[in-house]
C-alpha cells in the first residue's frame, strides 16, 4: 500500500515511554539498570564548573608576563577567597610593593607567562537531575545519566513555553471547544497540570499563573499574546528555558483551534493521575515537541499494548489532522492517496491525498498540510 | 556529448540530492542524445526529525518519486542503486546538506574588523553560519566572552590572529580565552571539538599547549599572513574536512549517508557559492544571487571579480518565518499584502507556519502572505550583505596598508546597485512560486535594482545539486546550468534618483526584433511589463525626464541599450528608490493591486481579499 512519509505528534493512551536524563557535564550516575524510581528522585548529579575570570596579573604588578610565576604567591589548583593575595613584587627595600589580589572565591586555573593573565574558576554550582516520569532503569549512560522507561499515556503539543514540572491533571474545559478564561481558573489548580479546550485567554493564562497551575494546555493561544508574556517575540521556536511559572502546551496551534478530540479525551480518562510535563520545543533537527506523560505505575496494561509503535507513513483509512489554511484543525480520514500531483487554489502544482472530512465531500489537500493523529 | 571519466568508469547518469532544512530535493541527471540534462525532480520532507530521525528516508522518498515518475529503479534494498545497469539505478549519487541548521562556527581574531573579519569570511565562503566572532577588542569582557562560548556549542571554532610574525601576547590570549571555556560539540558524542587555528604560525607551539589536550585542534595557514593579504583557502578546506568528519558524521542518519555518496557531501551554500562565482566569471559580470530556504538565507556577491557570502541565519520561510516577522515588523510585511487582513490572524498564520514549517499554501491568499513575507525575508539579507561586503573578497587579494585599515561595516560596500548586471534568485519561495512574475516581482520588490539588471532564478532550485557536481563533471555542470537550471526573467529599468512626484519620470522607446515599435512616458509611481524574448533582446532609447535621474548614462542622459527579455519580459519600474508604498491600507491596497495587475502576477478571480 502507499504510504507518504509526514511527521505527527504522538497522542496515544499505552505508549513506551524511554527518557534519556543526562547531565550536562559529566557526574555521578546514582541509580543501576533495574532501579524503579519515583519521577522526583535524583539519578545523576554533578558540578557546574563556575564562572571564569581572568586577571591580567602581570599587568596589575607592571612585570613581563614571563616573570610573573616568580612573583605568585599562589600556584595552579590551589583554592583562593575573594581579595586574597595572589601575587606581590618584593619592592625596593620593602617599599613600592605592587600586588594582585583574588576577584572572586575559587580555584587559581592557568598561570600564563606569555600573557600574564592568571584565571580564577569560581566556585562549582551543584546541578541534580531527577527521573521526571515513575519508571525503570533500561540503561546508564556512565557518568553522564540514564534512560528510565515506564508504559504511559504520551500526549505531544505542536508547541510549549516553560520546562519540566509535574502535578495532578485536573480538566478546566468541559469540551474540546471550549474557550478558557480566567473564570475557568480556581484556587484548587495550584500545582494542577490543567487542560483546557481550543483556546486560552491570555487572561486564563495569567491566572494560572497566579493561582500557581503547574502546567496549562490548550488547543490553541494567540501568537501575539506570546510577546506580552515573555516581554519579547518567539522568532524561532527553541524554548523551555521560559521562567513563566506555569508551563504552556499548546496542542494544536495559533489561533482558536479545538483540541483534537482523541487528545481531549486521552487527558480527560487520566484526570486525577500525576503528569509529567515539558513545555520545551525545537522545531530544529533533532526535534523537541512539548509533551505530557502520565505514566501507569501499578495500573495493569494489556499484554498486547506493551510492543512500541513503528514509525510508519500516513496510508488510507489513517486518520489525520489539516495543518494549514483553508482545512487548519479540520480532522478526516484519509480516502486516497493520488499519484499524479494537481493545481491547487494557489495554482502550485502539488501531491495530494483525499480526505474525507466525514460530512459527505472529499477534498484534496496538498499532503505536506496534513499530520497523521496516532492511535 | 561528454563522456566523462570517474570512480569506476564513464558517468551516464547522476542522482542528486540537497537535504534542506525543511525538504529533500532530488533531482535526476541524464546523458542524452543532446547531451547533459536534468529530467526528473521529486522532493519529500527532510526526515531529521522525529519519529524517523535519519535523514536518509527523506533522501529514499525523494529518490522514490523521483523513480516513480522517471520509471528508472533508484532505490534498491533501503539504498540508491549504483551504478546504472541498463538504464536501472544511477553511476553516481551525489549530495549537498544544510539539514539540521547547517554548519555552525564561532570564530575568533584579535582584531574584529582585521582578523576576526578575515576568519568569518573563511567560514562563510566555506557555507558556514557564523553564531559569532571574538576578538582582542571585543566589547565584551573577557569572562563574559567565555561564558558566551560555553553556551553557544559550535560544531567548530575557527581561530585566527596576528599576521605571521606578529603577535604573540594576544593570539595567546584568546587561546587561553577558548581554554577557559571548555567548549563542547553542539550534536554532542564523544569527541573533543575541532578547533582550526589559522592565525600566527609562529606561536603554533603556545596554541597547542593550551588547546590540544581540550580540542581535536587542526593547523592550517593563516588566513592573514600579512596585513595586506587574505589567504582563506586552507581555513575553508579545513572546515570541509571537519564538516564531513565531524557534523555530518553526528548528524542522523548522517553515516549512512556518507557512505551512499560518490563525493563528499558538500554543505548546501558551499554548493551554491561555486556555481555564483562560475556564472560572473565565464560571463565577466557583476553578480548577486540569494538562496532563500527554510532556516536562513544566504546572498551572495561577485563584483568585479570579488566574491562574498552573506547568511542570514534567521532569516527564513519556515523555522525562521517568526523571526522575519520579529525582525522586520508586521507593518513592513502587510504593506505587500495586496488585500486586507486582520492583523491578529496574519500574526497567527505566520505563527503555524513557524511550528509546522513543512507546510505549503493551499490558497491564493495563503500563497499572497508567504510572498510578503519573502520580501521582507530577501530585503533584510541584502541589507545585511551589503553591510558585510565591503572592501575585501573571499579568495585573495592584493590592497594597500591604507586600504586595509579601511575595512569596517561601515566602510564602502562593494555591492553597486548601479552597477549589478544580474540578479539570481534560488530557493523554493523563488524557484516554485507558480508564475514567474511572482518570482521576478519579489527579487524587484526586495533587492530594488537601478538602472538595467536582468533578472533570473533557478527553474526548480537546482543549484547546489550542480556546485556539488561541478566538482566531479565541469562540463556536465555547466550543460545542465544554461539548458534546465537558470530561467531567465526578463530585465528591469529603474531610474535611480530622487524622483520628483509632480512630472513625468521616463520616456522608453522600444524597437522589437521583427521591427515592431513601441514607446511610453511613464509618471511616478508605475510599473509597465511586456513581454519579450531574451535573444537576441530589444533595443530601447531610455530618457530620464528628471535631470538628477539616472537609467545608466549619468543623471539626465538617454541611455541606448539591447535589454534582455524572458520568460517574463522587460519591466519598467518607477516606483522610486526606495519604492515608495502609502501605509494607509485604503490607498495602498488599490495600488498595489494596480501593480499586481501590470505584472499579471495573480490570478484575477479570487483571492482579492
Amino acid at each position: 500500500m502507499a504510504a507518504i512519509f509526514t511527521p505527527g505528534l504522538t497522542v496515544t493512551e499505552h505508549h513506551i515511554v524511554q527518557k534519556t536524563r543526562q547531565l550536562p557535564l559529566e557526574g555521578e550516575v546514582m541509580v543501576s539498570v533495574g532501579d524503579m524510581v519515583k519521577s522526583d528522585d535524583v539519578v545523576a548529579k554533578t558540578s557546574l564548573p563556575g564562572k571564569v575570570f581572568p586577571v591580567n596579573v602581570a599587568n596589575q604588578l607592571g612585570i613581563d608576563p614571563g616573570r610573573l610565576s616568580t612573583y605568585m604567591r599562589k600556584k595552579v589548583g590551589d583554592s583562593v577567597t575573594k581579595d586574597e593575595l595572589l601575587a606581590e613584587t618584593p619592592g625596593i627595600m620593602g617599599f613600592f610593593k605592587s600586588e594582585a589580589r583574588a576577584v572572586v572565591t575559587g580555584t587559581l586555573e592557568t598561570i600564563s607567562n606569555v600573557t600574564g593573565t592568571v584565571i580564577i574558576q569560581a566556585d562549582p554550582i551543584p546541578v541534580e537531575i531527577d527521573a521526571y516520569i515513575n519508571g525503570r532503569v533500561v540503561s546508564v549512560i556512565e557518568s553522564e545519566g540514564c534512560v528510565v522507561q515506564a508504559m504511559a499515556t504520551m500526549v505531544q503539543g505542536i508547541f510549549g513555553l516553560g520546562g519540566e514540572t509535574k502535578g495532578l491533571i485536573a480538566m478546566a474545559a468541559s469540551s474540546p471547544d471550549e474557550v478558557i478564561g480566567p473564570q475557568h481558573i480556581t484556587a484548587d489548580h495550584k500545582g494542577k497540570v490543567v487542560i483546557g479546550g481550543a483556546y486560552v485567554t491570555i487572561e486564563g493564562l495569567k491566572k494560572a499563573v497566579e493561582v500557581g497551575a503547574a502546567a496549562l494546555v490548550t488547543g490553541g493561544f494567540d501568537y501575539d499574546e506570546i510577546k506580552e508574556l515573555l516581554g519579547y517575540e518567539v522568532g524561532v521556536a527553541i524554548t523551555g528555558g521560559e521562567d513563566l511559572g506555569t508551563t504552556l502546551i499548546v496542542t494544536e496551534g495559533f489561533g482558536q483551534i479545538g483540541m483534537a478530540p482523541a487528545t481531549f479525551e486521552l487527558l480527560q480518562k487520566r484526570v486525577g493521575k500525576r503528569a509529567s510535563v515539558n513545555g520545551a520545543t525545537q522545531i530544529r533537527a533533532g526535534v523537541i515537541r512539548p509533551e505530557i506523560v502520565v505514566t501507569f505505575d501499578d495500573e495493569e496494561v494489556p499484554e498486547e499494548l506493551v510492543a512500541p509503535p513503528e514509525p510508519v507513513g500516513i496510508t488510507e483509512g489513517d486518520l489525520i489532522r489539516g495543518i494549514r489554511a483553508p482545512w487548519f484543525g479540520r480532522i478526516g480520514t484519509v480516502s486516497g492517496l493520488p499519484v499524479k500531483p494537481i493545481k491547487v487554489g494557489s495554482e502550485t502544482t502539488v501531491r495530494v491525498l483525499a480526505v474525507d472530512f466525514g460530512d459527505g465531500k472529499t477534498a484534496l489537500l496538498p499532503r505536506s498540510n496534513v499530520e497523521r493523529i496516532e492511535r | 556529448m561528454s563522456e566523462t571519466a570517474a570512480p569506476g568508469g564513464a558517468i551516464r547518469s547522476v542522482l542528486a540530492t540537497d537535504c534542506g532544512s525543511t525538504t529533500t530535493k532530488a533531482i535526476l541527471i541524464e546523458l542524452t542524445d543532446e547531451g547533459w540534462r536534468q529530467t526528473w525532480r521529486g522532493e519529500a520532507p527532510t526526515t531529521v526529525e522525529a519519529p524517523f530521525e535519519d535523514v536518509t528516508r527523506g533522501v529514499l522518498n525523494a529518490a522514490m518519486e523521483v523513480q516513480e515518475l522517471s520509471g528508472r529503479q533508484l532505490v534498491e534494498d533501503g539504498g540508491i542503486k549504483t551504478p546504472d545497469v541498463g538504464g536501472q539505478g544511477v553511476d553516481l549519487y551525489i549530495s549537498t546538506s544544510s539539514a539540521g541548521g547547517g554548519l555552525q562556527l564561532v570564530v575568533g581574531g584579535v582584531v574584529r574588523s582585521m582578523t576576526a573579519e578575515s576568519a568569518m569570511r573563511a567560514a562563510l565562503g566555506a557555507g558556514a553560519i557564523v553564531m559569532d566572532a571574538f576578538a582582542s577588542n571585543d566589547k565584551r569582557k573577557p569572562h563574559e566572552q567565555i561564558e558566551r562560548i560555553r553556551q553557544l556549542r559550535p560544531d567548530m571554532i575557527l581561530l585566527a590572529g596576528g599576521i605571521d610574525g606578529g603577535t604573540r601576547k594576544h593570539v595567546v590570549a584568546l587561546a587561553e580565552m577558548v581554554a577557559a571555556a571548555r567548549p563542547r560539540t553542539r550534536l554532542g558524542g564523544g569527541f573533543n571539538l575541532p578547533i582550526i587555528y589559522a592565525g600566527n604560525q609562529q606561536v603554533v607551539g603556545d596554541i597547542e599547549e593550551r588547546l590540544s589536550d581540550i580540542s581535536d585542534l587542526q593547523v592550517v595557514e593563516n588566513v592573514r599572513p600579512v596585513m595586506e593579504n587574505e589567504n582563506l583557502g586552507p581555513a575553508r578546506d579545513k572546515i570541509h574536512d571537519l564538516f564531513m568528519e565531524h557534523v555530518m558524521a553526528q548528524a542522523p542518519g548522517y553515516d549512512k549517508l556518507m557512505g551512499w555518496v560518490g563525493v563528499p557531501i558538500m554543505p548546501t551554500p558551499g554548493a551554491v557559492g561555486l556555481i555564483m562565482q562560475t556564472i560572473a566569471s565565464q560571463k565577466g559580470i557583476n553578480v548577486a544571487g540569494v538562496d532563500i530556504g527554510g532556516a536562513t538565507t544566504d546572498v551572495f556577491s561577485v563584483f568585479e571579480g570579488k566574491f562574498n557570502r552573506t547568511v542570514s541565519a534567521n532569516l527564513g520561510m519556515s523555522y525562521s518565518v517568526s523571526n522575519v516577522l520579529a525582525e522586520a515588523g508586521l507593518p513592513a510585511i502587510l504593506r505587500w499584502v495586496p488585500f486586507h487582513i486582520d492583523e491578529k490572524g496574519l500574526r497567527n498564520r505566520i505563527g503555524n507556519k513557524m511550528i509546522r514549517p513543512t507546510t505549503i499554501p493551499e490558497t491564493l491568499e495563503e500563497l499572497k502572505i508567504e510572498q510578503a513575507i519573502a520580501r521582507e525575508a530577501l530585503r533584510l539579507a541584502f541589507i545585511q550583505h551589503k553591510e558585510f561586503a565591503v572592501e575585501l573578497r573571499g579568495v585573495q587579494q592584493e590592497r594597500t596598508i591604507a586600504d586595509a585599515f579601511r575595512q569596517t561595516g561601515s566602510g564602502d560596500t562593494l555591492v553597486k546597485m548601479k552597477k549589478l548586471d544580474l540578479i539570481v534568485g534560488s530557493g523554493g519561495v523563488l524557484s516554485h512560486a507558480p508564475r514567474r512574475s511572482q518570482s521576478m516581482k519579489m527579487l524587484i520588490d526586495a533587492f530594488e535594482p537601478e538602472c538595467v539588471t536582468e533578472i533570473a532564478v533557478d527553474s526548480i532550485f537546482m543549484m547546489p545539486h550542480l556546485g556539488v557536481l561541478s566538482t566531479v563533471d565541469q562540463e556536465a555542470a555547466t550543460e545542465v546550468f544554461e539548458r534546465d537550471c537558470i530561467v531567465y526573467l526578463g530585465t528591469c529599468v529603474a531610474p535611480e534618483g530622487e524622483m520628483k512626484t509632480n512630472s513625468n519620470v521616463l520616456t522608453v522607446q522600444l524597437t522589437f526584433p521583427d521591427g515592431r515599435t513601441e514607446s511610453r512616458t511613464m509618471g511616478p509611481g508605475e510599473l509597465w511589463s511586456l513581454p519579450a524574448e531574451h535573444d537576441p533582446g530589444v533595443k530601447a532609447v531610455l530618457t530620464p525626464l528628471q535631470s538628477n535621474l539616472d537609467v545608466g548614462a549619468g543623471p539626465g542622459k538617454p541611455l541606448t541599450k539591447t535589454l534582455r527579455g524572458g520568460v517574463v519580459g522587460l519591466v519598467f519600474d518607477t516606483r522610486g528608490r526606495p519604492i515608495q508604498i502609502p501605509t494607509e491600507q485604503s490607498v495602498r491596497v488599490p495600488l498595489l493591486e494596480k501593480w499586481v495587475d501590470a505584472m499579471d502576477e495573480y490570478p484575477t478571480a479570487e483571492g482579492q481579499g
